[in-house]
């Protein structure tokens, strides 16, 4: 190991324990490694977003296209500029204006991909054969379609949630809080993996230890 | 001795001559065909041929192309597996004729199939057909949405049953503001463009015209941008609407780092040092949701989240005091302004998910009819299929 890499491994060892610091409480340390994450984070956020988009995204792209490929890059350049409007008090509510496009446009993509990537698929998966000729599939399926349409009345927002309702949607409930579990299960599976990912730095590269 | 050896020799010399086997040439592909691609932005040329009848031995089939005329210079535009029977050719350029045709190898011997008698042209289409059921339905759903808008625009009651998470929102200010503490709002990390990050301005708005109106501070950190100018612009909103413009911070509404355990990092920093009384987490959130909501715990804020991740919910079910699930997000902006026109929305919604849930149900039954009979009733399963 170099002088440079061990000198880097003792840097990222110092700010992982300084950072687990804050398992105690708040402290000086936490709070300058914190101060160190987040700043360093916008300068590299911003050298990232320099060459990976608005460099060859706006400026090569102004430079290499022609035509209509060329021009219509005036328009995200314009929206660009009207939110450094924001500078400028008196006109800084123009930036409104490239805000309501990203919000339009989001939205837009929002629902055309929601019906063509959630619904439509969704809907074709839950239309199962509720008997198959086998116990076990049958039931798998039963449980499927029951628990697809009790979560939809769960979220019926139009009647109160009383009597037969009031039971369908508390079997989706249900329902929702078994699927969470399952999820909460294998998440935490996934975060335990990171912190061994840390511990292993700290014993192995750092202490060798192990 | 030696008659032995130079026996040997002679066997050994002559050997390979006698039982090598001719090399094995392949036999060609059969009804070479090409065709733009259909339903795409151009580019792209499907090439289709029979196998051929040595599949079983071919090494690989390469694709030629010639550009403009069947005698221009063959190109090799890709290679596949033997078993395959189509290959999609996405080096060529809108307009321009093409013709093909297919080389089958087998190990360094290879047959050409017969050109392609007519040329291929790629396009752009302007309608992907595969994609009609999501037209009915988007044209469907804003039917059903006017529908309603026009029902409320004529006075008619529309009533929205009572969502906790939402109800609990006026409690967390207003405990917040007997502690003398302040509150806290955290957007996520999607941009504005996401529907969650735009719910989650929508209870922005309402929380900050609350904490206007009881003098209470609120401070929105943010991860993105955009969403920093958006939050700046609710939330001074919410306070002019709440008629104390006078109390609006820009300071308090600020960007903190664009680094997902960065922003995390720093919020945590915000909740142990300003200790706020009330923390709303409302957005679209990632692996740093349990950091945030486990620190908002340890502070003893009273804390309201909100997310459509499905693999955040979990977290914030367990960690915060109520929790907006999915689509109760959704429901937060009409639910809070109590606006006809927003009402409006969600009773298309709802109208709309009860369809859906018929279609479950009819779709379930046709498929078990199909199922046990053989009747071909898949009409319901082959309209929601996407291409």
């Amino acid at each position: 190991m170099s002088g440079m890499d061990l000198l880097f491994t003792w840097i990222a060892a110092g700010l992982t324990l300084a950072i687990f610091s804050f398992l105690y409480r708040d402290n000086p340390f936490y709070k300058f490694a914190e101060h160190i994450y987040v700043g360093s984070a916008a300068a590299y956020w911003f050298i990232y977003l320099w060459f990976f988009d608005v460099k060859p995204k706006l400026i090569d792209a102004w430079i290499s296209n022609t035509g209509f490929e060329r021009y219509i890059l005036i328009v995200p350049a314009f929206l660009s500029f009207l939110m450094l409007l924001r500078f400028i008090p008196k006109v800084a509510w123009l930036s409104r204006w490239a805000i309501a496009f990203t919000v339009g446009m989001g939205a837009g993509l929002g629902i055309t991909g929601a019906i063509q990537g959630y619904i439509v698929p969704q809907v074709k998966a839950g239309m199962l054969p509720l008997w198959t000729g086998q116990w076990g599939n049958s039931l798998n399926y039963i449980i499927l379609v029951v628990s697809t349409v009790t979560t939809l009345v769960y979220f019926f927002f139009s009647k109160e949630h009383k009597g037969g309702l009031g039971f369908l949607a508390k079997v989706g409930i249900m329902f929702i809080m078994i699927a969470f579990g399952a999820s909460f299960g294998s998440t935490i599976m996934a975060r335990i993996s990171l912190l061994i990912g840390r511990l292993y730095f700290l014993f192995h590269d750092w202490l060798h230890l192990v | 001795m030696f008659l032995t050896l130079a026996l040997g020799l002679l066997i050994s010399q002559t050997t390979p001559d006698t039982l090598t086997p001719p090399p094995l040439i392949p036999l060609p592909v059969t009804h070479v065909r090409a065709y733009d691609k259909p339903n795409d932005d151009g580019g792209a040329i499907v090439v289709e041929w029979e196998l051929s009848p040595m599949d079983s031995l071919i090494t690989k089939y390469e694709i030629f192309r010639l550009e403009g005329s069947p005698d221009a210079e063959p190109v090799s535009a890709g290679f596949v597996l033997r078993g395959t029977t189509k290959f999609e050719d996405v080096g060529v350029q809108n307009g321009k004729p093409y013709y093909y045709f297919v080389r089958s190898w087998l190990n360094s011997e290879y047959m050409d199939s017969e050109i392609t008698s007519e040329p291929a042209i790629a396009s752009a289409q302007w309608f992907h057909r595969g994609r009609l059921n999501a037209l009915i339905i988007l044209v469907f759903f804003v039917g059903v949405l006017l529908y309603f808008l026009q029902r409320a625009k004529s006075g008619g009651e529309l009533y929205i049953r009572r969502i906790a998470g939402l109800e609990a929102i006026d409690d967390a200010v207003g405990r917040s503001t007997e502690l003398g503490r302040p509150i806290l709002f955290v957007l996520g990390l999607e941009p504005i463009s996401n529907i969650a990050t735009l719910a989650g301005l929508a209870i922005l708005k309402r929380v900050a015209y609350k904490a206007a109106q009881y003098g209470t501070k609120l401070i929105v950190p943010c991860f993105d941008p955009v969403v920093y100018v958006a939050a700046q612009e609710v939330t001074k909103e919410g306070y002019t609407e709440a008629g104390r413009p006078d109390l609006y911070n820009e300071g308090d509404v600020f960007f903190l780092s664009y680094d997902q355990f960065g922003y995390a990092a720093g919020v945590d920093g915000i909740m142990v040092r300003e200790r706020p009384g009330a923390v709303f987490l409302q957005g679209y959130f990632y692996a740093e949701s349990l950091i945030l909501a486990e620190t908002g715990n340890s502070i003893g804020a009273i804390q309201i989240s909100g997310t459509t991740a499905v693999t955040q919910l979990p977290f914030f079910i367990a960690a915060t005091d109520y929790t907006l699930i999915g689509e109760e997000m959704y429901a937060a902006s009409a639910y809070l302004s109590k606006d006809p026109l927003s009402l409006a929305t969600i009773k298309g919604e709802d109208l709309v998910k009860l369809i859906f849930i018929l279609l479950f149900l009819l779709g379930s039954i046709l498929e078990t009819i199909s199922l046990l009979t053989g009747a071909d009733l898949h009409f319901l399963t082959r309209f929601f299929t996407t291409y």
